[in-house]
């Protein structure tokens, strides 16, 4: 399942941002690492909501600064 | 130059006088055109006047958060194609002064004149960011920035469709959608033809260009702004006032 995910997340991430796939590292920060920037983080948030049907609240969308980040939140609510 | 042609406008409160002739404008641009308001019937006759074809109507009650902020999905779905248009038009008033003013005169043109547009402004932006173009286009009013008696609800509304503009500009200006507002003085409009003879000449009086303004002078300054040519503008507001207000 968290393969799954993980896959899911990284499509999410190169599609969105127009980077190589072999960029989206687990440890790699949308900002810092993929030439992200607010808006494309808001709007990558609302693409993982709509693509996993899950509700990802401010305060936590604030805290997913890499793929990792995302990966694991996504999998912990799929989980509950 | 200003064409519009393919596009797909919504126009909220298109059976007024201005949303009507907003409505045709675009129309005549190119425009496909989506027609909203409470009065089916209106809508209809609106929809008449321009022929059979780019021309949709979609009622709804923007008092009601639902059926607001459903309205552009459904715009998008009986035109077939995404919004490229959006004009924040409908509006109503509750005028009285502020002592005799009740919490629902305040509470529904808070409701309808500020917070819809936000309504729909925000479902449009969804698909305007991603596809990385966009016209947000709100009709606003002189009264928004110089105040009126018997207006406190009005004219908070719509100093805060101004605000609220700006601030939307900014969150979306990388994406190549801009978010502009057309800001009207005293138009000739069944809300103005009511108005006492000596107030009119008081009115007039005020109007440097001498005479009231008309419904195309308002659609004309939303097509501009919907143009590719505006596309350097934005978090502006266009006042359209016979030069009443100089601001």
């Amino acid at each position: 399942m968290s393969n799954e995910i993980a896959d899911k997340v990284k499509k999410i991430v190169v599609e969105h941002l127009g980077v190589d796939a072999d960029q989206v590292k687990p440890d790699a920060s949308f900002i810092d690492d993929l030439g992200a920037d607010s808006l494309d983080t808001v709007e990558l948030v609302m693409a993982f909501e709509e693509a996993f049907s899950v509700e990802i609240p401010e305060d936590a969308a604030e805290k997913i600064a890499t793929v990792n980040d995302a990966i694991e939140y996504i999998t912990k609510q799929k989980a509950a | 130059m200003f064409s519009l042609s393919g596009k797909l406008a919504l126009i909220t409160g298109a059976s007024g006088g201005i949303g009507a002739a907003i409505a045709r404008q675009l129309h005549e641009r190119g425009a496909i055109v989506v027609l909203s308001g409470t009065r089916e019937g209106a809508l209809q006759d609106v929809a008449a006047a321009l022929g059979s074809e780019r021309v949709h109507i979609v009622p709804a009650n923007l008092s009601d958060d639902a059926q607001a902020d459903a309205l552009v999905s459904r715009a998008e779905e009986v035109a077939g194609q995404p919004l490229d248009i959006l004009v924040n038009n409908a509006g109503l008033t509750r005028d009285t002064l502020a002592v005799r003013m009740k919490d629902d005169d305040w509470a529904q043109v808070l409701k309808v004149d500020l917070e819809s547009p936000f309504r729909l402004a925000r479902a449009a932006l969804k698909g305007m960011q991603r596809r990385r173009s966009g016209r947000i286009i709100s009709i606003s009013s002189i009264v928004g920035t110089t105040g009126n008696p018997g207006q406190a609800n009005y004219a908070a509304a719509k100093a805060g469709i101004v605000g609220m503009s700006k601030s939307l500009a900014q969150e979306v200006g990388r994406r190549g959608v801009t978010v502009n507002v057309v800001a009207p003085g005293f138009v000739e409009t069944a809300m103005t033809d009511v108005l006492p003879e000596a107030v009119r000449e008081k009115l007039l009086g005020n109007i440097p260009l001498g005479r009231m303004g008309r419904p195309e002078d308002v659609a004309a300054a939303v097509v501009y702004l919907a143009s590719d040519e505006a596309g350097w503008v934005t978090g502006t507001t266009l006042h359209v006032n016979g030069g009443m207000a100089m601001v």
